[in-house]
């Protein structure tokens, strides 16, 4: 994990997308897969530094969904453990509409 | 739309349209699932649809004709829903091999119909690059105007022209809206697109920022985010309502299914013999009548009934998917299914399975990844078919006691069912254990699943896939079931002798039947079951017809009915033998036949027939020995 030196590092939390409650968002930082999956899910928007939302999930926590680039995908847990996410402050509750 | 200021010079230039004798333009629709290409691609086609399978690949093919304002024709070819064009998933492949004319089965497309969601434009106009890239002439539809208005989102179409280089339409494909801009582009001239740039299309974070830039020198402002998805989901995928809800949607599905198919089956079945009753009077007894009334009624017949509860599902179906629904119910059903190697997106095809395995197989279309969906096809049939249960219920009142065993809940027959669909699931389970870690071990792309915003499903939608399945079920699989009931009621009128068939015994069939008793014996059969098992081969409803005729020649069974003379003619050991074999063979022509077609050749339904068979033969076998 390289974090460029425009970032505060030290206000960031560093961990993956199962660290997330729902209504945490976070900056994604990189994917800890291989090539061909890693491009899969960048072309579904999964890109490092673009912020995702933790969403709902299936009873039991897993998959969960997650808001990323304007869309909502669901992701198992083995998956998410591998996306390597950076928290800016201390997560708050996102409003979402009607929820 | 911009750029057609040059089309009038460029129309001048070009030559003179062929006339509608000739054949059509070529036009392929692509975009990225969930952007509503398919309802667009219904839009312009209407019912002149054909579905077929891309040869030697799982991929479904659709083509349809539109026909312009002036009468012109151009065909239209619905490829797959993809997020980009480097070819890697099957569908992407197809999709790329059909853009740059690789596929020798269908002709290279002049032009290109790209269909964007215009409520997430900035990650949809990541698959632009790519298809721009191919320097064909394009239309960039965006659709969903719709909801991109009512939630509060712009674009500014003339600027993201001139950025694309390509023409530009906003529609809305469901209300129809904006349809006749889709026209214009088909009767005209075709500009190539002359984008501003374009990204290094390996470099996924370069084309997304290009894609973003593109969005923003448009003007694109996104919609805030659906308030009524967010508002259903906090419900629909609530710990507790999500799961309950889940639970009432599948036991709905499940008791329609049975509910409401079981006496459309008997209706069609009496209007299929009453049929037969009257080419009975009108035709004079002869071999041709028996041909028509024992051959070609009882064999379409037979597929016929299970057309009802086959549109029934796939009614389901269309309205959870279209609704979105169907993929919240792969999420909730995902935990569960991966305990079995499976993903969620197999749950809704085997819950279909215990209906009929036909549309289940058919509804397997929905998971991506092929080893997954190879591997739900295969373990599909070992659900407990509609087609087994005549016959279970047959053999159960035949052999168990009608003893109540819990009070007035539960009776042995009733348990005895329950078992056998017990036997049936756990044989399923095990099966996709065992392919699931061995040969069809999941490929390693990640199981991924977008959430689609939730709308209403629309009546034409709905009623052109049902017509779709209906053509598909009647052409397809109604041949082959025809073809082999002729092959059988030929075996059982040869040889022809004096004007009457043969005595059973030494029919064809007798022959066939006493020709393998050697190897049924130790399952308990003789070899009168023997000609039920092969007549089965076909489908699993036969065997009881079948079965109704040996028997009902002879004058002493024939006295005490169908039950008595198989508690006379079997052991116990044996009906219970019979029923395992029931429960695991793959008798079902239909189902090798839809097998085949969705996996593109004869290898799978090959192995899966006979793995089915040897389980059915072993355990059928042992549950002979154990019980005596």
């Amino acid at each position: 994990m390289q974090l460029s030196g425009n970032y505060q590092t030290s206000d960031a939390i560093q961990g993956s997308l199962i660290d997330l409650h729902r209504g945490d968002r976070a900056i994604l930082d990189g994917i800890d897969l291989p090539g061909e999956e890693a491009r899969r899910l960048m072309e579904l928007g999964f890109l490092p530094g673009t912020q995702i939302t933790a969403g709902r999930s299936a009873p039991g926590g897993d998959p969960q969904v997650f808001q990323v680039d304007g869309s909502e995908i669901a992701l198992r847990r083995e998956t998410a453990r591998r996306l390597k996410v950076r928290r800016e402050k201390v997560a708050k509750p996102v409003q979402t509409p009607g929820a | 739309m911009s750029g057609c200021s040059d089309c009038q010079t460029c129309a001048a230039a070009t030559v003179p349209f062929p006339g509608p004798q000739t054949a059509p333009r070529t036009v392929a629709v692509i975009g990225p699932p969930n952007s509503g290409k398919t309802t667009l691609f219904n839009r312009l086609t209407g019912l002149r649809q054909k579905v077929a399978n891309f040869p030697g690949v799982t991929v479904e093919q659709h083509t349809g004709v539109a026909t312009l304002p002036d009468g012109r024709q151009v065909q239209l070819i619905d490829l797959p829903g993809v997020y980009s064009l480097s070819p890697r998933s099957e569908d992407e492949q197809v999709a790329f091999d059909v853009l740059t004319g690789r596929r020798e089965d269908t002709a290279r497309p002049e032009a290109v119909l790209l269909v964007l969601d215009s409520t997430n434009l900035s990650r949809n106009l990541m698959l632009a690059a790519p298809i721009l890239a191919l320097g064909m002439p394009t239309l960039v539809i965006l659709n969903m105007a719709d909801d991109l208005s009512r939630r509060g989102g712009r674009v500014d179409l003339k600027k993201l022209s001139a950025e694309l280089g390509a023409p530009v339409a906003l529609i809305a494909a469901r209300q129809g809206m904006g349809i006749e801009q889709v026209f214009d582009f088909l009767a005209g001239a075709m500009p190539k697109p002359e984008p501003k740039q374009l990204p290094v299309l390996q470099d996924v974070p370069k084309c997304r920022a290009w894609a973003g830039q593109v969005g923003e020198q448009a003007a694109y402002l996104p919609p805030i985010p659906p308030k009524w998805t967010r508002r259903l989901d906090s419900v629909f995928l609530h710990p507790l309502w999500g799961a309950l809800i889940f639970l009432v949607v599948v036991v709905g599905i499940f008791q329609t299914i049975f509910g409401i198919a079981a006496p459309s089956q008997v209706a069609v079945d009496r209007l299929m013999h009453g049929f037969g009753n009257w080419i009975a009077i009108v035709l004079p007894a002869s071999l041709f009548r028996s041909l028509i009334i024992d051959g070609v009624l009882g064999g379409v017949g037979s597929v016929i009934a299970f057309l009802p509860q086959i549109l029934l599902l796939f009614l389901f179906i269309g309205i959870l998917e279209d609704s979105g629904y169907l993929a919240r119910a792969a999420l909730i059903a995902d935990r569960t299914m991966a305990k079995v190697g499976l993903q969620g997106k197999s749950f809704i095809p085997l819950l279909s399975a215990h209906a009929c395995a036909v549309p289940a197989i058919l509804a397997t279309r929905t998971i991506e990844n092929k080893r997954d969906r190879i591997a739900t096809i295969l373990v599909a049939p070992f659900m407990t078919c509609s087609a087994r249960l005549p016959f279970y219920i047959l053999i159960v009142a035949a052999f168990i006691p009608k003893k109540q065993l819990l009070g007035p809940f539960l009776s042995e027959g009733a348990a005895a069912m329950l078992g056998l669909y017990a036997l049936g699931f756990a044989m399923a389970v095990f099966t996709a254990r065992v392919l699931k870690s061995s040969i069809l071990k999941s490929s390693r792309t990640p199981f991924l699943l977008e959430m689609p915003s939730y709308r209403w499903p629309t009546f034409q939608s709905l009623g052109l896939r049902l017509l779709d399945r209906a053509k598909i079920f009647l052409h397809r699989a109604g041949t082959i079931i025809l073809l082999v009931t002729v092959i059988m009621w030929a075996m059982v009128n040869v040889p022809y002798t004096n004007g009457h068939p043969p005595k059973i015994e030494d029919s064809m069939a007798g022959v066939a039947g006493r020709t393998i008793e050697p190897i049924i014996k130790p399952l308990g059969f003789n070899w009168k079951i023997g000609i039920g098992l092969i007549t089965a081969v076909a489908a699993r409803e036969t065997m009881i017809s079948t079965l109704g005729t040996i028997y009902g020649m002879d004058p002493e069974s024939n006295k005490h009915g169908l039950e008595a003379a198989l508690h006379n003619d079997l052991t116990p050991g044996g009906a219970v033998a019979l029923l395992v074999f029931f429960a695991f063979a793959m008798q079902c022509i239909s189902t090798i036949a839809v097998v085949r077609r969705e996996t593109g050749g004869w290898k799978w339904p090959a192995a899966q027939f006979a793995y089915m068979t040897a389980v059915a033969y072993i355990g059928a076998f042992a549950a002979a020995h154990i019980i005596h």
